[in-house]
């Protein structure tokens, strides 16, 4: 379970984040919302660790993981995909995925150096499973294609084939559907809904889309200025009169 | 013991003059580009010889043969920015580094060309005693460095907070889209900034060659010192690269009187390394301005 | 090693065992040697800029500390070669941590700004406290292994390149790795990379000391060839000359940092007839290099062989 625990974050004495508090159980697909500017990123760069809270907790697992450097912290189960898409665009599609191996094996410098043979074990084994990954989201037809000549669409697809590499057993989505056209998103949201089933993943979403996360999200947490104004089930948060109001003029809801 | 002190103290305050002409030619680069320019040490060797062959070569007049060394550093900075800066692309830092160390030993070769190995000095802008302070000598030409030092900066301070051109260029250091946006002609701001840089290396050539003579290949220790006088000010703070080259030239002094001359160099360096690995935005800088930079 | 790669390293051997009855004089050969040093640290060098992304103006600083430290001991305590060199690769090893921990968070020109400084303390502690100071100092033995000792320039030429295609191959095992591929990746991104599980502090640190160590390595090979050394040898002139070896090359590219040793070392040879125009002719290639050939030269010659292939097929 991911508990936030009263996370405060501020930027030049601006106010980003106050006082927030909530819970994702196990096996949930979570979705945050929230208008632009409603510290939803901020969130979850303070759970990846890119950001430290200025105050509050964040616990998975029951340990403490605020305050951790992000590797850490992606060795503690917890992997991520991000609003403007961060590929290694100087590296083929299969070798982004592969590198979400990295952390999951072990060959150091000199091992690789003198190619010790259990270096090309563990190789072979790094890009069976990234193949086995591209398979899932699609992408193995394009395996030796350089990230950087993707199409929005597939970057996010393969930025969340990076984030499963690593075998998390949380995954922080920021906005996957921004840029997907309709027949994208439906496939997205079929695709995160399977993740959760199939790979028993806890799954935090942040999004605009609120077709897609009505559709997926398990529970809802509403942020407008930094403070949570809601949390419950899709449907309540469809009737609510706060979400109503904060939303009003911003999007359909 | 006074006395002693208060001579290596001028002799800091010369060099340190010069150190701080380095560092604000590499801000005023720096503040239109994001570019450290690592040629900038070959523009005060450029202003000194260049000096000595108009005004003792050529045998021309004084002003005549500064005001020419000017204008020639700056046509020199203004060929390199027209041939090898402007075809680049500047989001290239690695490129960018490698152009500017590779100009600087072009024209370190040239000056080797034109000028040979040896050192080259000419007579101070004024004959006259020295004066006598407490005992310490301090010669006539290091009161012209300092005097020139102070005017180049507050001449470069007036040309960047009260003209029209001088408050585009640094909108184009804030922010070069927007600048672009308004009507700013991006292009010509950092052509400018290269030759108002150049100029202003040449003007603590001409200077400080009658007191620590010139030879071609004081350019990359020069560019060292005043980076580090840049650093020290905070990267792209005018005002804090003055203080930092003078603080720096001090030092120096101090340390070759006081401990040993050959450690001299070290001091810089030292000073350098334990900014930037401790208090990158400079003694004087701030952390946020430094995040907002791209490199 | 891909097979394209294996085949080049074939025409190299090939090439290199025959270099020494083609060219013959000592004066060729001493040539030879000095691309070859010059190699091994570009090979280093080549791995920490084009494939991590740092940047280092201060490698002639480990190439110094590799050439003194070895000389010094093997002077001082007559300790075998072999256990000095090694000496010398740990030092340097050591001297790249304490740089790249507090260099860790330092970008572009902060880096290359701190690694110049950092090469030039270096030249400045050899001129002040090495041995022999400013003038150096000489009889360092020659490199011997088992009782073997390598005199002739033809012998330490074969030792040389010997090591340089030995590294060569490690470097390529290296990058085509989990390792290589990381670094590749922290160039491209370290936000991603660190929330990937990359721990890109690490492999800075680590990419860091493996060209220390390559760089120590060649300069105690320098050291007990040429039997004398002085501060002048490790001066940031020659941190720019190696630089410039791995730009002309091609940055990304371990056969680039090979070709651009050799091309760099014999260049100044051939510009001795110039005499006082070698700098000028020497900063005019640079320029031009940088200008007309960004991807270096043997990246435009893969290029100009696929596009022959490519018309050749249709």
């Amino acid at each position: 379970m991911l508990e936030i625990k009263n996370i405060n974050k501020s930027f030049g004495g601006i106010s980003a984040l106050s006082d927030v508090s909530f819970n994702a159980n196990e096996r949930e697909i979570k979705a945050v919302i929230g208008p632009n500017g409603a510290g939803k990123t901020t969130l979850l760069h303070i759970i990846s660790g890119i950001y430290p809270p200025d105050g509050g907790e964040v616990i998975w697992s029951g340990n403490k993981i605020s305050g951790m450097s992000s590797v850490n912290i992606a060795r503690k189960g917890i992997s991520r995909t991000f609003q403007h898409v961060e590929l290694f665009g100087h590296l083929t599609v299969l070798e982004n995925v592969m590198i979400g191996r990295h952390m999951r094996t072990k060959a150091g410098f000199i091992a690789s150096g003198l190619k010790l043979p259990f270096v090309g074990r563990e190789e072979r084994k790094i890009k069976a499973k990234s193949e086995e990954i591209l398979d899932l989201v699609g992408l193995r037809n394009k395996e030796y294609e350089l990230a950087s000549t993707l199409p929005i669409g597939e970057e996010r697809m393969l930025e969340i084939a990076r984030a499963l590499a690593t075998e998390p057993q949380l995954l922080l989505l920021d906005e996957p559907a921004s840029g997907l056209n309709e027949a994208e998103t439906n496939a997205l949201s079929v695709f995160i809904t399977n993740l959760k089933t199939n790979l028993n993943l806890t799954i935090m979403l942040v999004e605009h889309d609120m077709g897609l996360v009505m559709n997926i999200s398990d529970s809802i947490v509403v942020l407008d200025f930094g403070e949570k104004l809601a949390e419950g089930l899709p449907e309540d948060i469809r009737n609510n009169k706060l979400v109503i109001d904060a939303y009003l003029g911003d999007e359909d809801i | 013991m006074f006395t002693v002190f208060l001579q290596f103290l001028f002799s800091g305050l010369t060099t340190g003059a010069v150190y701080a002409l380095v560092g604000l030619g590499f801000n005023i680069i720096y503040n239109a580009t994001s570019i450290i320019n690592l040629a900038q040490g070959e523009f005060v060797v450029v202003g000194g010889l260049l000096m000595w062959l108009f005004s003792e070569s050529f045998k021309l007049p004084f002003l005549v043969s500064a005001v020419l060394t000017i204008l020639v550093s700056g046509l020199l900075a203004l060929l390199m920015e027209r041939l090898t800066i402007k075809p680049l692309p500047k989001t290239d830092l690695l490129l960018m580094i490698m152009i500017t160390v590779a100009v600087s030993i072009l024209l370190r070769g040239l000056l080797m060309f034109k000028f040979g190995k040896n050192p080259y000095v000419y007579p101070p802008f004024t004959e006259g005693e020295p004066f006598i302070i407490a005992g310490a000598v301090i010669q006539q030409q290091t009161l012209w460095v300092i005097g020139i030092t102070f005017s180049c900066i507050i001449l470069i301070y007036l040309f960047f907070n009260r003209t029209l051109i001088g408050k585009a260029m640094r909108a184009c250091a804030v922010n070069p889209t927007a600048a672009m946006l308004v009507g700013i002609d991006v292009e010509k701001m950092i052509m400018l900034s290269f030759v108002l840089s150049a100029m202003v290396g040449a003007i603590g050539g001409i200077a400080v060659t009658p007191i620590s003579l010139m030879e071609y290949d004081k350019g990359p220790m020069l560019a060292v010192k005043g980076f580090c006088a840049a650093i020290m000010g905070g990267l792209g703070r005018g005002r804090g690269s003055v203080a930092g080259g003078f603080i720096i030239g001090i030092l120096e002094s101090m340390t070759a009187g006081y401990i040993h001359s050959g450690l001299k160099d070290a001091v810089a360096l030292l000073i350098l390394l334990a900014i930037l690995f401790f208090k990158p935005a400079g003694i004087f800088g701030s952390k946020t301005a430094l995040q907002m930079r791209r490199f | 090693m891909g097979r394209g790669n294996f085949t080049t390293l074939l025409v190299f051997i090939t090439a290199i065992s025959l270099f020494p009855f083609i060219g013959s004089g000592s004066y060729v050969l001493t040539v030879g040697i000095f691309s070859g040093i010059n190699a091994l640290v570009a090979i280093g060098l080549c791995i920490l800029m084009g494939y991590a992304g740092q940047v280092s103006l201060g490698q002639a600083g480990f190439y110094g500390i590799g050439a003194y430290v070895s000389a010094v001991i093997s002077v001082k305590f007559g300790l075998p070669v072999i256990v000095c060199m090694a000496a010398g690769m740990a030092v340097a090893a050591g001297a790249a941590v304490v740089l790249a921990i507090p260099a860790l968070r330092l970008k572009g020109h902060y880096l290359a700004v701190a690694t110049l400084g950092f090469g030039e303390i270096i030249h400045v502690i050899l001129n002040e406290w090495g041995l022999g100071g400013p003038s150096g100092f000489g009889d360092i033995p020659n490199f011997s292994l088992f009782g073997i000792t390598v005199e002739s320039a033809s012998s330490f030429f074969y030792l040389v390149w010997g090591v340089v295609a030995v590294t060569a191959v490690f470097s390529f095992n290296l990058i085509n790795s989990r390792n290589g591929r990381a670094l590749r990746a922290i160039h491209d991104s370290e936000t991603a990379s660190n929330a990937m599980g990359v721990d890109v502090s690490v492999l800075k640190i680590k990419v860091f000391i493996l060209s220390a160590v390559y760089a120590a390595f060649a300069g105690s090979l320098y050291a007990h060839y040429v039997t004398f050394i002085s501060p002048a040898s490790f001066s940031l002139f020659h941190s720019v000359l190696l630089l410039m070896m791995v730009i002309v090359g091609g940055i990304t590219n371990i056969w680039g940092a090979i070709v651009g040793a050799v091309v760099i070392t014999v260049l100044p040879e051939l510009l001795k007839k110039f005499e006082e125009f070698d700098i000028l002719v020497y900063g005019l290639i640079l320029t031009l290099s940088l200008m007309f050939f960004r991807k270096g030269l043997v990246p435009l010659i893969i290029d100009k062989l696929q596009q022959r292939k490519g018309s050749g097929r249709a």
